[in-house]
Parts: structure tokens; C-alpha cells; sequence
């Protein structure tokens, strides 16, 4: 077992960042069914603030999904195909019921990838390991992504301070 | 998962093993470290109220100490599991324990919307197994 926050080789890494890769099909995913998930006239109320930002939140997750997964090829480990996430999603998936569900989903999920690239960060950091992959490379996508997500947070919340 | 709830996690999981009080011997063993750590980190989790020690005996969790372990149990199946059932990794007991320490609950929780656990968990945790006992592998492979 390895007490204590470290990234110690290849391998683990791989898996790390394939964890990261999941994590962006789930918000892709669900982002994508929030919309027709809701019933109708949930549907019809939702403002362009709401649609504007589940789309941009599944956009900018594919490309985050990218960027992971261009990096966990150069460390020669298998992904798991998105739309066998996305079956797994649908399969557990329970539709908020309103807008204020969804977008407490949605900050769930930005929250959630938050704290993951925090830890991965810290982590890689906290590791002398040599990596196949150039460190600093690793160091600044990730830092790019966690900034993104950050950002991510601070969206949604402002659109339901709007709406309380 | 920080390395107090690792250990509370390994304390809950000896004292099944041992029907008793865990022994530094084995909480060494489960945790591969040395026991002078463990006897260490035994002190600081006894200074929280965590743990009640007795000298020649072992360690066992307060009320507080064993809400605590299993929610750390908790997220070490919903890492395992994840990890056997969606990354379809066949070493997941040995890549799940590598990973806990990097992977928050917060994280653990979301992948947990993703997979399939039965209600009891982390109830079902087959400590000799080191997973859940109702664990189902992809494929049918064999433990």
C-alpha cells in the first residue's frame, strides 16, 4: 500500500489519468441528457444561461477527455471508449428533476474534477519518479484543466445566485 | 483517502480477521509498513479518540473511529469496484490499493454513480478476499 499522496510510477499514473478521463465522460455525458431529461415544461422554463452552460461544460469536457487521453497513449495504456461510459451513465443516470438539479449536478461534477486534478497534481508533484511522458508537459496540461474546472465552479455557482 | 482513514480502514479489517482487538503484527502486514509506525500512528489516532488501545492486546476503534473506517471501506470498494467493473483492471486489488491514497471521497463518490453496489456495502467486504464478496468480474475471471 503506498501511505502518503505520490505518484510513483508509469503505470499508476495511466490509471490516474484514466480516472480523469472517466470523470470528463461522466460530466460530457450527463451535461448532454440534463437537457432532455427534464420534463417538458421544466424544459421549456430553463433559461439560455443554463443551455449555454451545459453545452460548454460538455464541450470543454470532450476536450479535457482529449488532452488525457493523448497523454495516457504516450504512457502505452488502453482507454475505455466513451460510449462505453456512456452506456454505464445511462444505465445508473437518475435525471435531476428540475433546473436547480441539474445545475447542482453540474457543479457536483465541476467540484468533483476540481478536487481530482488538485490531488493528481499534488500528487505527481510530491513524486520524484521519472515519467515516460516530459514532467512539465504533464504538470501544465493539468494545471491548464484544473484552471478550466475551477472556472467551471464559479460559473455555475454565479448562475444560481442569478436564480435564487 | 488520507492515511489516518487508511489505517482506521485496516484496523476495522484486522479486528474482523482477528475477532478481537488488531494486533500491530497484523496491522503491519495489512498496511506494509513497520510496526514502530504503526504503533506511532496507533498513538495519534488514540489522541483523537479514534482508537482505544491496550497494551498487549491491540487496537480497536471507537464508535467514532469505526463510523469513520467504514466510510473508508466504503471508498476503497467503490475504487475496487470501479476498477474491476468499468477499467476492467484484472490486478485491481493491487492497483486499488496503490490508488486510495490519491483518491478523494468527493472523487470516490462520483465514480460511484457510475457502478453497480449493494446496499450493505461496505458490509459485504470480504477481508481474507480483500474485496466485496458479491464483487462480479468482467468476463467471469477467476479470483
Amino acid at each position: 500500500m503506498s501511505l502518503g499522496q505520490r505518484v510513483s510510477s508509469d503505470h499508476q499514473l495511466a490509471r490516474l489519468l484514466q480516472i480523469g478521463v472517466v470523470l470528463e465522460e461522466v460530466v460530457e455525458s450527463r451535461a448532454a441528457h440534463h437537457l432532455e431529461s427534464l420534463p417538458a415544461d421544466e424544459r421549456q422554463a430553463i433559461d439560455d444561461d443554463v443551455r449555454e452552460l451545459l453545452a460548454e461544460a460538455a464541450e470543454e469536457s470532450a476536450g479535457h477527455r482529449e488532452r488525457l487521453e493523448a497523454l495516457v497513449d504516450e504512457l502505452d495504456a488502453e482507454t475505455v471508449a466513451y460510449e462505453e461510459i456512456n452506456a454505464l451513465v445511462d444505465a445508473q443516470y437518475g435525471p435531476p428533476e428540475d433546473t436547480d438539479g441539474v445545475l447542482y449536478d453540474q457543479l457536483c461534477n465541476e467540484e468533483t474534477a476540481y478536487k481530482f486534478y488538485d490531488d493528481l497534481i499534488e500528487a505527481v508533484e510530491a513524486s520524484d519518479a521519472e515519467f515516460a511522458i516530459d514532467r512539465d508537459r504533464l504538470l501544465e496540461t493539468l494545471y491548464d484543466i484544473r484552471e478550466e474546472e475551477r472556472e467551471g465552479v464559479e460559473e455555475v455557482t454565479e448562475i444560481m445566485e442569478r436564480r435564487a | 483517502m488520507n492515511t489516518a482513514d487508511q489505517y482506521l480502514k485496516a484496523i476495522y479489517l484486522a479486528q474482523r480477521i482477528e475477532d478481537g482487538p488488531a494486533s500491530t503484527g497484523t496491522l503491519a502486514d495489512l498496511l506494509e509498513v513497520s510496526p514502530a509506525s504503526v504503533n506511532e500512528m496507533i498513538g495519534k489516532l488514540e489522541g483523537r479518540d479514534l482508537v482505544e488501545h491496550e497494551k498487549y492486546k491491540g487496537a480497536s476503534l471507537t464508535e467514532e473511529g469505526l463510523e469513520r473506517a467504514h466510510d473508508a471501506l466504503q471508498t476503497y470498494c467503490i475504487i475496487e469496484r470501479f476498477l474491476a467493473n468499468v477499467l476492467e483492471v484484472e490486478e485491481f486489488r493491487d492497483e486499488a490499493r496503490a490508488l486510495e491514497s490519491v483518491i478523494d471521497d468527493t472523487v470516490a463518490d462520483r465514480l460511484d454513480t457510475i457502478i453497480d453496489r449493494p446496499k450493505e456495502c461496505p458490509d459485504c467486504f470480504d477481508p481474507e478476499l480483500d474485496c466485496c464478496e458479491r464483487l462480479e468480474l468482467v468476463d467471469g475471471r477467476a479470483d
